[in-house]
């Protein structure tokens, strides 16, 4: 496995998007951007971060590339910010078209923004914040992966992520309703319903190719008697790539479309689905980039409102899920927002045997999918897999001690772990909690 | 060599004070002010109890999960900031010098205890200079301004235990000690040494942010 990571990493990885972007570069226009972003954008942040870090190395065993690709330097955390902030410092912006491919494939390919380093460094330095800086260099240079640039234009056109219609938005909702209502003949999914409890919002991958998760959604509401809503407009999608990207004005009108159709509908609050990015995007960044300190409007993640429905007696376990699960934390609602013991009180509840991995809570490592690296694409795919053998060895020990499933409450996480899962050899299940709560909990009959 | 010794252990003590001091507040202010223009995230997210949170885990000894991982390293970067910062303001030779120019003094190491701590410094400083050049993710991030900061640290350590056992030429190392302590304080605001008085700044915001925002814990 070591050889073949070590060969990936000198193979060159052709991405249209990044070369065609670099062609057009010239060296008015990227010290022109540095310029802006360095004097414009950010300050006090980036300067006491780059002045306080003593260059210790002890953020190193925090990332999962570093531990992946045989403890390369070059992948740890103050690494990559050697190889790109410390460079555009001390050159002062004055960086080649060559450097800025380099620069965008390790902030954008290399790391998940994942923060376990901000754990790891004794300083606290966030190398996320300087990997993030890194991607708004490149965006505003008009160099990103063509994957991810064509989900960004898929936000910027239809404020989703997956170019999905309005009409065929609707209709998936309506076709999941039909199909469920065999089951629960008067289940609904309330379209525009004006002051439910809860907008119930989900990122483009579900209606449009993963659409059984709104029908378990839908029979769960049904079953706890929730009063909810989905809006049959755009701003129902909560996913974020252009976070990622680094077009954060983008980022701000999709928010923006989000809030504001929960406030039209005028609900107490949103529910979102099983999703971590989208989660970190409505609860701790989009927010702030439209100036409110915290969401306009409560946002609750899909296991604190199992957790709250469970734990509220609304539903019960029928059946528990026989096989040995154990749980992956999603970065972004772990380390994002300590929703693991909610995580675990669900797998207990639900399931016959939970076992942990280790590590786990906030120190879990990440999937290697999330931050936008998946997003990134086909090309990207095999460095992503590799870069991750860390957790394929932390799933091969669970695996060990009798896991069969991986209960994994993120969009993100299961993309990643279901390559690990296939490259490795694992042959592990991933679920979601959404389905195995639809597989056990009590329904009319 | 008097007029010499004169001026390191008269105005040149007071020069570097001054640096130091008014350097730190400078750099302190300064930043503050910056990021009141461009990072108002932070005043408006920092939070002084998971700031005290965080710092509180990130000042015990293995206290975090990382220092747990490196135990060797914790004992070391430990005893290391300790010995740092007690040798100097608790020796006895130095408290003299106090109570002799203003007559004010205080509790203090024995010598035997200062000469120990001293050692220690020393030893710690070989330690990272070791680390820097044996490892390679340390190796990856050196440069020639870490090895010169460390040099920084360690030389009036080495200097002043030089003059108190009095080995040759203690009198005139006893100079360069003076010199190099006082280069040292000067140098406190204007390196990466400032991370001296950033610690509690960078390590509270993020604490912050981990406790309130994210609510989980940063160590």
């Amino acid at each position: 496995m070591a050889q073949a990571a070590s060969k990936i990493i000198k193979t060159e990885i052709y991405d249209e998007g990044i070369e065609k972007g670099i062609e057009r570069l010239t060296q008015q226009r990227i010290d022109q951007v540095i310029n802006h972003v360095l004097k414009n954008e950010v300050g006090a942040r980036l300067k006491t971060y780059v002045d306080t870090c003593v260059h210790c190395g002890l953020c190193s065993e925090a990332c999962h590339f570093y531990l992946s690709y045989d403890n390369d330097p070059a992948f740890s955390p103050a690494g990559k910010v050697k190889q790109t902030i410390w460079e555009i410092l001390k050159r002062k912006g004055n960086v080649d078209a060559e450097f800025i491919k380099r620069a965008r494939l390790i902030a954008s390919t290399e790391c998940n923004l994942c923060r376990r380093c901000a754990m790891y460094c004794p300083f606290g330095i966030d190398v996320a914040y300087l990997m993030s800086i890194v991607r708004r260099i490149c965006h505003l240079l008009g160099v990103t992966p063509k994957y991810q640039q064509d989900t960004v234009h898929s936000h910027a056109a239809t404020l989703n992520q997956m170019w999905v219609k309005e009409d065929e938005y609707i209709d998936s909702l309506m076709w999941q309703e039909e199909e469920a209502q065999d089951e629960i003949p008067n289940l609904r999914i309330p379209l525009e319903k004006e002051g439910a409890e809860i907008f119930y919002s989900v990122i483009a991958p579900e209606p449009k190719f993963r659409a059984q998760l709104i029908y378990q959604t839908a029979v769960l509401m049904n079953v706890a008697g929730v009063d909810w809503t989905m809006p049959a407009t755009p701003g129902w999608d909560n996913s974020d790539m252009c976070m990622f990207s680094g077009d954060i004005e983008m980022m701000g009108r999709l928010k923006k479309a989000h809030f504001e159709t929960a406030m039209r509908l005028k609900v107490k609050r949103i529910v979102m689905g099983e999703c971590g990015h989208a989660f970190r995007s409505v609860y701790d960044v989009g927010n702030r980039w439209l100036l409110w300190k915290w969401p306009p409007i409560p946002v609750t993640h899909a296991v604190e409102f199992y957790y709250e429905l469970f734990n509220e007696g609304k539903v019960s376990v029928a059946q528990k899920y026989d096989k040995t699960v154990t749980f992956q934390d999603p970065c972004n609602i772990s380390r994002g927002r300590g929703l693991h013991e909610m995580g675990r009180y669900l797998a207990r509840t639900l399931c016959t045997e939970f076992i942990e991995m280790h590590p786990n809570r906030e120190h879990n490592l990440c999937c290697c999918a999330g931050g936008g690296v998946i997003n990134c694409g086909p090309p990207f795919k095999m460095k992503r897999i590799l870069g991750n053998r860390a957790k394929a060895e932390q799933l091969f020990a669970v695996k060990a001690r009798g896991a069969e499933t991986i209960i994994a409450p993120c969009h993100n996480c299961h993309g990643g772990l279901d390559d690990i899962v296939h490259h490795y050899g694992l042959g592990m299940e991933i679920k979601f909690l959404g389905d195995i709560i639809y597989d056990c909990i009590e329904k009319p009959v | 060599m008097h007029e010499i010794y004169n001026f390191v252990s008269g105005p040149l003590v007071w020069i570097s004070f001054i640096i130091f001091i008014g350097g730190s507040i400078y750099r302190l202010v300064s930043m503050g002010l910056l990021a009141k223009k461009k990072d108002t995230v932070i005043y408006a997210y920092f939070s002084p109890k998971y700031a005290l949170r965080s710092i509180f885990h990130w000042i015990i000894p293995f206290g975090s999960v990382n220092m747990r991982k490196h135990p060797v390293m914790t004992l070391v970067a430990f005893s290391f900031h300790i010995c740092l910062i007690a040798v100097p303001l608790f020796l006895f030779a130095h408290i003299i010098l106090w109570k002799e120019s203003w007559n004010i003094s205080w509790w203090f190491l024995s010598d035997a205890t200062a000469d120990f701590m001293a050692l220690i410094v020393i030893g710690s400083c070989i330690f990272f200079l070791v680390r820097r050049i044996v490892l390679p993710e340390v190796k990856y991030l050196t440069t020639v301004s870490d090895y010169v900061i460390l040099a920084i640290v360690a030389a009036p350590f080495i200097t002043g235990f030089w003059t108190y056992h009095q080995f040759f030429g203690y009198k005139v190392m006893g100079i360069i000690h003076i010199l190099s302590g006082e280069i040292m304080l000067a140098a406190i605001p204007f390196t990466r040494l400032s991370h001296m008085f950033f610690f509690p700044v960078t390590r509270g915001y993020m604490g912050s942010e981990f406790g309130s925002v994210r609510q989980a814990k940063d160590w």
